[in-house]
């Protein structure tokens, strides 16, 4: 009882933390269909957010508060760059834009390197984030239940606002049909960078949690990246709910399959079951019915 | 215009993958290290002399190869203010190993026969180690490994100045049992080193009544410890052997703080966490935990608190130094003493002046043994601090006879096969 407990709940915390890495990624690249290999470094980025606004501010938690939307402007900041400066040259060309957003991603860790140093910098969380707490005489970390709470309220928010808001439905539009959203008066181009900026702010985000959780060196995109990826072909390319769904289910396994084998055992099955997923599904848990002819 | 950029893309992709065979090719081709063995053609008759130093500057290990680095360079700056080596100045040769072991051994080999450096200082992960010994063996040259590691390896051509295992996973074992833990749980990452070490410490834990009571193993690079540590806390063992390496450890102490395990309830004891890691790991997260090195900042000698206040003079205030650091630091003027007692630099004159050399290095008096290249060391046990340093807590009688073949230890003899 008190194993199952813990492992239903580590894997939901497992997939909660899959699910905020992702979440700019369903957007970006399920969305607009960019493959952006820079995503880990926006997530990176937003970790060394958290790191300078408590050299600023001092105060843990406090800093935590402030770091969350500071990440995200900072996160979308960079995504507009990187969409103004390159990506729209190259829409329709995935793997020129797989090769560019690689080397951004390589130059992006570089300045870290530079800028932080290359020994790794710790971010201490706040007192009220810090040991478990008890629930029904189970012990819970208070930080996973904090990311499980960020990640669907986050997800929450980012539904409501693609069904709601102008910009949602501007969003969905470009996505279902670029042409005739076009030719109905919206400005695809906006539409594209919001987008952009919105995806990549996620990842700032993101990275804010995750300092919660591991180490904040240049390298912690790269340890993300092909996760995030997973979750989102996993789901199906232009759908939230997939990756919703992707991540809480590959945390599951992981999480399950690493108690009774290993940690390496458990990442080769699950990618196995990706693999032999895909051969079924290609098109992943769900899809998106365009009436565009490409 | 639809099928232009794909044709596009196509070639792109067929250059790409073409590119990364060839380059793979290259590298298998270099690694076999030439094969004819070359007369040294190191160039004594001027004023100075070429010393090597490979080190990773760039990739994944340059975060702790920099260091080393900046230590071998702080001894050659010492060396050379001092006089040099048997009157010649030291000229460094620096290459980046790029954290790829076929470019440390096609590095080495640049190294020894188009530069003509009399030695080779650098490497630090085991596969770097083993992907060079065949181009030093091959152009009999000699290389100075500054960096503990997991032992059953002896070679004429390597100088090994970092621990073997009898020099700090036993005295470690040793010290936890003196401490009366009677069951342990093993945690490491899934390569060479923490497999082999585990072997050695279930060994000892058979030959002397403690009880194993899990073995974890988890890629290098898993940033997700909660499955894990919920097996250690669930195992309920008296204390954790920790061979994690690089980020996993944060995740790992991370998550041990946040299901409220401390160095109290349950000690981790780890062996590659030095001064370097702390700050990255978070002091609160690993305070009060003991760490098996041979070397500490906050040791209180002479020769320890000269190295110290030349490093932070040399590369900043806020530097600490560490274990493989002082151990690359030693392994130059190691050289100059073997240099000095065989009067040449020639490689078989140093190889036969080797035995017995000693320093006064920065942890203490380091004694070179002739027959398996290892050097004596004394074992420290330190814990954590609260300013992130870390202080001794335990210490061997004296500096230990290296054996990297644990001939000397019973319980071990099926180990070495």
């Amino acid at each position: 009882m008190d194993v199952l407990v813990t492992q239903v709940f580590n894997g939901l915390s497992g997939g909660s933390i899959l699910l905020l890495a992702a979440l700019g990624l369903a957007l970006t690249f399920g969305q607009m269909g960019v493959i952006n290999m820079a995503h880990g470094e926006f997530i990176m980025a937003g970790a060394y957010t958290a790191f300078v606004m408590q050299q600023v501010l001092g105060a843990a938690g406090l800093s935590l508060l402030v770091s969350l939307p500071m990440a995200f402007l900072v996160g979308g900041l960079l995504g507009v760059l990187l969409e103004a400066t390159l990506l729209r040259r190259m829409y329709h060309r995935p793997l020129d834009t797989l090769l560019v957003t690689w080397g951004v991603s390589l130059i992006l860790q570089q300045l870290a390197r530079d800028v932080f140093g290359t020994a790794g910098v710790d971010v201490p969380a706040p007192g009220w984030l810090s040991g478990p707490v008890e629930v029904l005489g189970f012990s819970f970390p208070r930080s996973r239940l904090f990311i499980l709470a960020l990640a669907i309220a986050a997800v929450v928010a980012l539904s409501l606002a693609l069904r709601l808001t102008p910009l949602g439905r501007r969003i969905r539009a470009t996505v279902q049909n670029r042409q005739l959203a076009e030719s109905s008066g919206i400005s695809t181009r906006r539409t594209d960078v919001l987008t952009f900026f919105i995806g990549s702010g996620l990842a700032g985000v993101a990275g804010v949690v995750l300092t919660l959780m591991g180490s904040i060196s240049s390298n912690l995109g790269t340890s993300y990246i092909v996760d995030a990826f997973l979750v989102v072909i996993v789901g199906g390319i232009g759908q939230i709910k997939g990756a919703v769904i992707a991540a809480f289910v590959l945390g599951t396994v992981q999480s399950w399959v690493e108690y009774s084998t290993t940690a390496s055992i458990a990442k080769v099955i699950l990618l196995a079951l990706v693999v032999a997923f895909l051969q079924a599904r290609p098109q992943g848990i769900f899809q998106v019915r365009t009436r565009s002819l490409a | 215009m639809s099928r232009f950029p794909a044709r596009r893309s196509a070639a792109t992709a067929a250059v790409l993958v073409l590119g990364l065979a060839l380059s793979a090719c290259g590298s298998r081709v270099d690694d076999a290290g030439g094969g004819a063995t070359a007369e040294s053609c190191v160039d004594t008759s001027g004023d100075s002399v070429k010393i090597g130093f490979l080190n990773s500057r760039s990739g994944t290990m340059a975060i702790s190869e920099n260091t080393v680095f900046n230590s071998l360079e702080l001894a050659a700056t010492q060396i050379n203010a001092a006089g040099g080596v048997l009157g010649k100045q030291l000229e460094i040769v620096a290459e980046d190993g790029a954290s790829e072991p076929t470019v440390f051994a096609e590095k080495a080999d640049k190294l020894i026969r188009d530069d003509c450096v009399a030695a080779v200082f650098g490497g630090w992960t085991s596969s770097s180690r083993k992907a060079m010994l065949p181009v030093f063996e091959s152009n009999d040259a000699l290389l100075f490994y500054p960096v503990q590691y997991e032992g059953l390896e002896s070679s004429e051509n390597i100088f090994y100045t970092g621990a073997t295992t009898n020099q700090q996973i036993i005295p470690a074992l040793d010290y936890l049992k003196e401490s009366g833990v009677t069951s342990l749980f093993l945690v490491g990452s899934d390569y060479v080193f923490p497999q082999t070490a585990n072997k050695i410490i279930k060994a000892y834990a058979e030959a002397n009544g403690i009880e194993v009571k899990g073995e974890e193993y988890a890629p290098l690079g898993h940033t997700d410890f909660a499955t894990i540590v919920a097996k250690v806390r669930d195992a309920g063992a008296a204390a954790v052997f920790n061979t994690l390496n690089g980020d996993s450890n944060v995740a790992f102490f991370k998550e041990y703080k946040n299901l409220g395990l401390t160095a109290e309830t349950m000690p981790v004891l780890s062996v590659s966490i030095a001064e370097e890691e702390v700050g990255g790991i978070g002091v609160d997260n690993i305070v009060g935990q003991p760490v098996a090195w041979n070397y500490y900042q906050t040791i209180a000698s002479p020769a320890n608190e000269k190295f110290v206040a030349d490093f932070k003079a040399a590369y900043g205030a806020e530097k600490v130094t560490s274990d493989p650091m002082e151990a690359a630091y030693t392994s130059l003027y190691l050289w100059k003493g073997m240099v000095e007692k065989a009067g040449s630099f020639a490689v078989p004159d140093v190889q036969a002046a080797a035995d017995g050399v000693s320093f006064e290095a920065p942890e203490g008096t380091v004694t070179v043994n002739g027959e398996n290249h290892h050097i004596a060391k004394t074992a420290l046990i330190g814990k954590i601090g609260a300013d992130g340093l870390i202080y001794t807590e335990w210490s061997s009688d004296g500096p230990i006879e290296p054996d990297p073949y644990l001939k000397s230890y019973p319980w071990a003899s099926g180990l070495a096969g």
